[in-house]
């Protein structure tokens, strides 16, 4: 819509003034006040708005919040801990920005799985889709690097694992994580860095930000039938008072369950051992990331076999970059020409198989791998004494309460002195969630297959002859249902 | 009237001396960004100081018998353990061919200055070869079932050698480069 003709008119002399130096004005009100907006857009589209006021949030308290740290490995835990204490409303300010993360993510979801839905990937739209992408990339970068800062257990072992991952690339993948460390391990070079990028990275958002909205501008915005505009007059509204204060309401209800997580449950996302300064001696019992990079770090822990010449590490970290590496394809990934999953029935069911196959990731990647997915599936536990045998590894198993013990030790004292037995309470086989991580993964990445199927076969419903007509068809179906209730 | 300026202009243009100004402006900008770019890469590597950080002298009679000390070099932990006679020579019964990374206690070992062995000191890397975990070991009170070290992560258990003999952990403690700089003095580096 960017072609459409712009409606200003100078008034004031300033304005005239400043109109044939630097038309600012002019450019705003034709990208913020009369910008022709598609008049059936739903709630699902203010999460746009949502997400750049949560950028402007943390850039806001971001600032702030590194006037009082310290990028230091003696310093950095106990300059969070002063700005929580001693720093005037510094805790508010913290728990803002710390929340205010998960808050970014869960509004970047919420816009994808929109864009997934209503086919906004599609034909004009595919740099609009791919800068998002690029957008969703630095985002996770960015949160990643600013685990690191409170140098908490979390952020020293979370950062070691992610770390480690770049060492699992053959050949140049141990030089590199040096690189990135700038040492052997994690130091003070290393949250230095971190800092830094941390710093810098949110303003590269911001430009690609804007390169997005520019991208969006350029064929308009997409709404839920998925048909193009086609009469301005009749298809379109003008951005502002419409969508200003959709979105403005929208932002308002958002604003309210950030403060509730921010007054009434602001650790309730975090990790306790958050509340540990690092460590390098002692590893935390489980290591887990933040909620917002649980499915990838469960697609990352799901292959667990060796593939040919490629390692089970390395084949995990192909998998989860690649994850991410789909989306920016899946412009031509989809085959169909509908856009909206409203008028695909076919896809639309493996639409929301995805959504639910989304979430589940999420929950493998907050377990172990080893736990049973059903604990009450989980058989009891049998001892297990392994020992040699000639040069052979064998065992030997016991069931039972406190006689299989006896028995166990028993054997055990029976064994020759080189057969070096060991014994372990083993728990029998059962679905582990490695298991389901391992499925959910093939079933991620076969989405965007079957899309390019589905696409070339399914039969679309009839889409609406244009966006006035569907808004007033879907109008009178409302008031001809209500008739018979008069 | 500008029109016509550049029009007259295009036809004097002297296309190789336009090409010579362009490649030669084109180049030393690629050159200085070359140039820049060097130092803008390799800082990212470990600085001086880091890397002069990469060993350390250890004083070994202060590890008491049958304890550790657990020291951090260049921010990687190693243990170095005081066996006692009888882990030595449990360490020493082992059938070696039964192991899963079959290695002598005397490989696991580095000589002294006369070229002899020093059973009472072992020294290892401290972070398990499972996925990183640092093991606990005698200072934390458990063992093991194989006397050396255990890993609380997923359950790796190493002997008094360090080597692995039960869970995950594909191969041993790595032992680090070191040597004995007197009796009682090791340098360890990375």
């Amino acid at each position: 819509m960017s072609g459409h003709e712009s409606s200003y008119t100078p008034n004031s002399g300033f304005e005239k003034w400043l109109d044939k130096r630097l038309p600012l004005i002019r450019f705003a009100n034709d990208t913020a006040i009369t910008f022709p907006t598609p008049k059936n857009l739903n709630y699902w589209y203010t999460f746009g708005a949502i997400l750049a006021i949560c950028l402007v949030i943390q850039i806001l308290t971001g600032i702030i919040l590194s006037m009082h740290y310290e990028a230091s490995v003696d310093g950095a835990f106990a300059s969070v801990e002063r700005i929580m204490r001693d720093v005037p409303y510094g805790w508010l300010l913290r728990y803002i920005h710390s929340n205010g993360a998960s808050m970014f993510f869960f509004a970047v979801y919420i816009h994808m799985f929109r864009g997934l839905y209503y086919g906004s990937y599609k034909a004009p739209r595919e740099v609009l889709w791919i800068l998002g992408c690029v957008i969703f990339l630095l985002m996770i970068a960015t949160a990643f690097l600013g685990y690191m800062l409170p140098w908490g257990q979390m952020s020293y072992h979370g950062a070691n694992v992610i770390t480690s991952l770049f060492g699992a690339i053959p050949l140049v993948g141990e030089s590199l994580q040096t690189w990135i460390l700038g040492g052997p391990s994690i130091g003070n070079q290393t949250l230095q860095r971190f800092f830094s990028l941390h710093y810098l990275l949110p303003f590269m958002i911001a430009a690609v930000v804007i390169l997005h909205i520019w991208a969006l501008h350029v064929p308009g915005n997409n709404n839920p039938t998925g048909v193009e505009v086609q009469d301005v007059e009749k298809d379109t509204v003008p951005f502002h008072p419409y969508y200003t204060i959709k979105d403005g309401f929208a932002i308002m209800l958002f604003l309210i369950l950030f403060a509730a997580f921010v007054f009434y449950a602001p650790n309730a996302l975090g990790h306790a051992d958050q509340a540990i300064e690092a460590n390098p001696l002692v590893t935390p019992a489980e290591i887990v990331p933040e909620w917002y990079m649980l499915p990838f770090y469960a697609i990352l822990r799901a292959i667990t076999f060796d593939l040919g010449p490629i390692p089970a590490k390395l084949l995990g970290v192909i998998a989860m970059f690649a994850a991410i590496a789909i989306l920016f394809v899946l412009p031509w990934l989809d085959t169909s020409k509908v856009k909206s999953m409203r008028y695909r029935p076919v896809a639309r069911q493996f639409y929301f198989g995805f959504v639910v196959v989304c979430v589940l990731l999420g929950w493998c990647g907050a377990k172990a791998p080893d736990a049973p997915v059903i604990p009450a599936l989980q058989g009891e536990k049998m001892l297990v004494v392994s020992y040699t045998e000639n040069g052979q590894e064998a065992t030997s198993e016991y069931k039972g309460g406190n006689e299989a013990y006896v028995d166990a030790k028993r054997f055990m004292a029976s064994l020759p002195e080189d057969a070096s037995p060991s014994l372990a309470a083993v728990a029998p086989a059962t679905f582990q969630f490695s298991q389901l991580s391992l499925i959910l993964t093939i079933l991620y990445f076969g989405y965007f297959f079957i899309l390019f199927f589905v696409g070339l076969t399914e039969k679309t419903k009839e889409l609406p002859e244009s966006i006035h007509k569907s808004v007033l068809k879907r109008h009178k179906a409302s008031t001809a249902t209500a008739v018979p209730a008069e | 009237m500008t029109d016509q300026t550049a029009h007259s202009h295009d036809d004097a243009v002297d296309e190789d001396r336009r090409n010579f100004i362009h490649i030669a402006t084109g180049a030393v900008a690629f050159g200085g960004l070359a140039a820049f770019a060097i130092a803008a890469v390799d800082q990212w590597n470990p600085a001086a100081d880091t890397r002069a950080a990469s060993s350390l002298d250890v004083d070994i009679s202060k590890v008491p018998l049958g304890g550790e000390i657990r020291v951090l070099i260049g921010g990687k932990p190693f243990f170095v353990r005081h066996r006692t006679p009888a882990e030595i020579a449990s360490a020493d019964a082992v059938n070696v061919a039964t192991l899963r990374d079959p290695e002598t206690d005397d490989e696991r070992l580095r000589p002294m200055a006369d070229g002899k062995l020093n059973p009472a000191i072992l020294i290892t890397s401290g972070a398990c070869t499972h996925l990183g975990c640092v093991p606990v070991g005698p200072t934390q009170g458990n063992v093991g079932a194989f006397g050396g070290w255990y890993c609380p992560c997923h359950g790796s258990q190493y002997d008094t050698s360090g080597r692995i003999r039960s869970g995950p952990a594909p191969t041993n403690l790595p032992i680090p480069n070191y040597k004995y700089v007197s009796d009682t003095v090791v340098n360890i580096s990375l």
